[in-house]
Parts: structure tokens; sequence; C-alpha cells
């Protein structure tokens, strides 16, 4: 059966000038419950994989730097 | 020891599952015996994961002296219950209730005190006085980590437990997973293994349609539950679903427990109370889904009486506890607790002895049917266990699981029965142009929320069993690309026994029981006679899901003339109102 990809607005919003994982840093990598985020091979700084957020806020709260954002999921909003 | 090449780690103890009750029964083993080797087990990362990963806003089931008593605790949980409860076990709670509280704040987590330095209690329940407020709770996660460290707790994140081994006397023996990153599998040899996997949460859909947008967190999702059903261990009241009233579409709780003692209440559009009590039960829930559906819907979380300073601090405590992200969601309508009423709705249906009762059975010390397996927390089958209730039955089970450990040497691991494991776990892997997880999943959730969403109607249960039956057979399609989606893969076998078990459990019990989690449109009578029991779902000896009955234990605390409180929390008007 062939499949087809599909874009999603994403609700964790990453500020590229001010995330460290280029520098090693793994911070909301590491808490996310849902393990959605993930280092961009493109810019060595976190971002949002998958489409898979409980707005829990770990990431957010936890980033030494505060670069991450969380909005409510569009669906919800 | 290597099984198919892959080596075997072996621990004395091995909890599975780091959020709540995880932790606290790994630091117990360790308590119990620091020679024990432990090891914690968890889907995502202990430091914050669970139900609790952003910390708790309250106790709603403190037993405290002068406030009330292991026995009137006992009795309401049981009246609450519709009767069917197991009270040696929630007596076990309520008597070791108050030393936990004093060990957590011991560790540093702060409760609510009042000017004299007693524990601040307040009245949420209908009959006694049980909820303790925890403004500053946000640290509990942060406080358990630093627990497990000090205590030297072998911690391994990013493995999804997949099924549990037993030894040729059916006696538990380890599990085997995955690296959720890596896809690599793991094999684990334990004398005692503790299940802390959670509530089953991701089995319905939420009327958003987002499918992690769940009341639980949606890493639990009911891995335990089937991992249970699978090695044999005996489920219990499984039809006895978790339903909650929730503001709508942001899906977490509306917290009466926090505005209940401030003055807020559930209204309907009114404005007008409805019911007396805003305590989560299933006759609760049926009168909410009465209003809900009746033309004085929808129902609503009333605050814009109170006063400025009380919702000031209202504010504080819900925008940055438990689900801090509602302030923003508020932010985005424009909702303002102080001009309007905000709307609420129902949850998707789960398995959750937090707040209901249906689960992995286990009795007073944390055992499971299955020897040397133990159960704590949202996936046990105690009673409306709540965040203490996790760290209490995890207490029970860090003992029981370090007593067991001591009394025997390693288990013979079932090689056979790994490989077949093995080629499962990775199936998914090596399928072209299949199915991706989410799909499967949608469409699994999707069925239960049409079919086994009470009200219940039978004949309706019965096409949702064929359909979700029908998704199974899909299982040999399914695809994942990467690791990633291997753990949402593997999630999904979970979420479809999750389904089939659901509706099994509720075409069983011909009757209506705890109001509307078990509310059958054609059985509506409460039927004492025949059902005055446990229900017990197992996987018989031909690999078959079956069913029984197993008595309610002698009650040793009595009922006496307050046993139907909970069928009557509808407001009462006066005649001459």
């Amino acid at each position: 059966m062939p499949t087809a990809t599909q874009r999603t607005s994403v609700p964790v919003i990453v500020d590229e000038d001010k995330c460290i994982a280029d520098k090693g840093c793994t911070v909301c990598i590491d808490v996310c419950p849902l393990d959605v985020l993930w280092i961009n091979p493109a810019t060595g700084k976190a971002h949002m994989r998958y489409d898979e957020c409980w707005y829990c806020l770990p990431c957010e709260a936890d980033c030494p730097t505060d670069a991450v954002k969380v909005e409510i999921p569009y669906l919800l909003r | 020891m290597n099984v198919s090449n892959i080596p075997v780690i072996d621990t004395d103890v091995l909890v599975i599952g780091g959020g709540t009750a995880g932790p606290m029964a790994a630091v117990t083993a360790k308590e119990q015996d620091p020679s024990l080797k432990v090891m914690l087990l968890e889907k995502a990362n202990v430091k914050r994961s669970g139900a609790i990963s952003m910390g708790m806003d309250g106790l709603n089931n403190a037993i405290v002296p002068g406030h009330s008593t292991p026995e009137q605790y006992v009795k309401e949980i049981t009246i609450a219950n519709d009767g069917i409860v197991h009270q040696p076990a929630l007596m076990a709670y309520a008597q070791r209730s108050f030393p936990m509280i004093e060990k957590l704040d011991s560790w540093g987590v702060h409760f609510q005190k009042d000017e004299t330095g007693d524990y601040d209690m307040k009245k949420v329940h209908h009959l006694g006085t049980y909820v303790l407020p925890m403004p500053e709770g946000h640290n509990v996660k942060k406080i358990l980590y630093r627990r497990l460290r000090r205590n030297r707790v072998q911690i391994e994140n990013r493995y999804q437990a997949t099924r549990l081994l037993k030894d040729a006397d059916g006696r538990i023996a380890g599990m085997i997973g995955v690296n959720t990153r890596t896809a690599e599998p793991i094999i684990i040899r334990a004398k005692a293994v503790i299940m802390a996997t959670g509530a089953a949460g991701r089995i319905g859909l939420p009327t958003s349609g987002y499918l992690f947008g769940t009341y639980e967190n949606p890493a639990n999702n009911g891995d335990g539950h089937a991992m249970a059903y699978h090695v044999g261990a005996d489920l219990a009241n499984l039809e006895c679903f978790q339903i909650n009233p929730l503001l709508k579409d942001y899906n977490g709780p509306a917290c009466a427990y926090v505005t209940g003692p401030l003055g807020g209440f559930t209204a309907n559009s009114q404005g007008e109370r409805f019911i007396d009590c805003d305590y989560w039960s299933g006759q609760m829930m049926l009168e909410f889904f009465k209003e809900l559906e009746g033309g004085n819907g929808p129902v609503f979380l009333k605050l814009d009486h109170l006063a400025e300073e009380t919702i000031q601090e209202i504010e504080t405590v819900l925008h940055t506890n438990e689900r801090p992200s509602r302030g923003r969601f508020h932010d985005g309508r424009e909702t303002d607790y102080r001009q309007s009423m905000v709307e609420m709705h129902i949850s998707e249906v789960g398995f959750c002895s937090g707040h209901s009762a249906s689960g992995v059975w286990v009795d007073e010390t944390g055992a499971t049917t299955v020897p040397g397996l133990f159960g704590a927390g949202d996936m046990a089958s105690v009673a409306h266990s709540y965040m203490l209730g996790a760290f209490v039955y995890g207490q029970i089970c860090g003992e029981s699981a370090a007593a067991f450990a001591k009394e025997r040497d390693l288990p013979t691991l079932d090689e056979a029965f790994i490989a077949v494991e093995l080629e499962r776990i990775q199936a998914p892997l090596n399928v072209a142009d299949g199915i991706p997880p989410s799909q499967m999943e949608y469409k699994v959730r999707r069925l239960v929320n049409d079919y086994l969403q009470p009200p219940k109607v039978t004949k309706k249960m019965e096409i949702g069993l064929q359909r979700i039956l029908a998704v199974r057979e899909d299982l040999p399609r399914l695809q994942a690309t990467d690791p990633h989606e291997l753990l949402r893969a593997l999630e999904v076998h979970s979420i479809i026994d999750c389904a089939e078990m659901a509706a099994r459990a509720s075409l069983y019990r011909t009757e209506s029981r705890w109001g509307l989690y078990h509310y059958r449109v054609d059985c509506p009578e409460q039927n004492d006679a025949d059902w005055f029991c446990h229900t017990r779902l197992y996987k018989d000896e031909n690999g078959n899901m079956a069913h029984g009955k197993r008595s309610v234990a002698p009650y040793i605390v009595e009922l006496g003339e307050e046993k139907d409180a909970y069928q009557k929390l509808r407001v009462q008007k006066a005649a001459n109102a």
C-alpha cells in the first residue's frame, strides 16, 4: 500500500539563535516524555520532529537559555 | 549469559516505570537491603516522566490524624465504588497514608500548612476531609530523582518493556524490551519485578481528535496492562472505565479540588450548582453527563463570582503546577476566570485506578496473581489511589519485592519464548509499504469512542469488538520506518490489546454499576445478586481472553447508614424553590 507525506503544524518552537544544542546541550531532548525533540542534522539545533506533544512544558521549563516555547497544539486551541 | 546473541542483564529487583510509584518502589527496595541490585527502567526519562512530570497541586486522599481516620476513608471509598473494593488493600493504604506524607515532607515536598503548622486539610469528598493542597508541588520529580541517585538505583532511560518473562514454575523471571532510540532489544533477568507503568490513557480518542491530547500523559498507553495480561496475570474490573470531568479541548483537569475549597464549583449553563460534591466518582460523572447532554448543558467551571485575590491564588496554583500550559490555553481564547465560566466536557475512556478502580489485580501486599510480579500506581487495581496511593503502593511493592528476591536464585529464562518476542518487536521495521502506527492507532481509538464509550449498548459493543479484532488482523502490515516509529508501533499492539479488553470486560458484566463508568443502557439496574463481585479478565491456557468472578473480601469496615450517600449527589431543590 503506497503512503504519502503530510505536513503538520507543530507546537514546540525552538529559537535557533538561543539554542545551544550544537554545543552539546540535550536538556529538552532528554526531558521530553514523548521523545519528540531531536537534533536537526541540518542546523545542529533542537527541533520538534514528531507531532506528538502533551504540551506538558518540561522542555521549556528546563531549557538553560530560554530557547524553547510550547504553544497549545492547533487542534486544541 | 547470552540469548540470541544478546547479553542478558541480571538484577534482583526490576522496576518498570519511573513516574511516581516506580521511583518510590526502587528507593524502598534499596532501603530494605542496600546490597540488592535494583534497576529502574523508564520509557522516557525519570527526571520528567509519568503523570506528575510537572508536579502535583495537591493530595486528594490524605488521611491526617485529627481530620479523618483510616476507617472513615475505607468506608467512603467503598461507598464511592458501589461496594466493589478490596478493603484490606484500601486499609493498607489508609494506614500508611500519613507516615508517607511525613516521609515526603522530610524529603522536602511542600504541603500547605496553616498558621499553627498543621496540615491545611480541605473537604472535597462527599463525607470526609481528605484534600491537602500543595501549591508548591512542582518539584516532586526532582526530589524523587535525588533519592534515586542517593540510594544508588540503576536507572535505564528510553527503554520500552514489551513482554514479561516467566520461569518453568510460573514465577516471574524478568522482561524483554527495546531501546526507543536505537531499536536495540534488551533482556533483563530479575528475581522480582514491580510494574509501575501508569494508566492505559491512550485507548479512547479525545474529542479534539489530537492523538496526544489525552487526559493522561500519553506515554501511559497501557503497555503494562498488556504485558500483565500476556504473562498470565489477572486484571480486575476493567469495565469500570476512567472518565473524568475536564476543561473542554485542553483536556486537563478543571481542578475542582483546588477551586472547590476556595468557592469555585461545577455549574450548568445557568450558572447553577447541580451536584453536591465535586469529588470524582462514577455517580458524580453520571450526573455530570446528564447535565452535559440535557437542556441546561453544557457544564462549566464557575469562578467568576470570586474575589480578585482568590482568583489570583487559583491562577497561581493552576498555571504553575501539574498542567501549567492551562494558562496559555485560556489566553489563546481570551478566557478570563473573572469574566466568564469555563466550558467543561468529559474525557476519553481509559483504565486508571488512580481515579477509578480498574487495573491489574493486586492484594494488600502489592502482589499480582503471578508470583514475584507486583504492581503499584495507576495500573494496579487499588481504587482511587491518586498520587499518594502510588507512593504508598510503591513502598509496599518495594518491601514485598525485596523480600521475594532474597528468597530465590536467579531464574532460568525461556529462550524459545524470547526468540519469538524478538521477532515480534523487530517485525514492523521489516515491513515495506505498510500502515503507519499513527493511522492504525487513530482507527482503533476512534472505534473505542464510537462503540465502547458509555452509555454502553450491548449490540454496539459487539460490533465494536468485531471491528477492533479486524484492526488486530492488520498488525502484520504495521510498519515502522525508524526506532521512534517502532516505539509507537509497539504501543499500538498494547492499545489494541487494551481496546479488546475494554470491550470484552464491558460485555461480561451484564448490569450497570459505578454510575457512568459502566452504564449499560440495556441492563440499567445494579444487580447485587449476580454481580456483587470483582470481575477477572485473564489469558487462559489456550491463549484466549477469559473471564471470571472474584468474591469481594469480607468488609473490615461496615458501611452503616451512609451506604447510599453517593447515590444522592444531585442537588435537591426545595419544593417551594
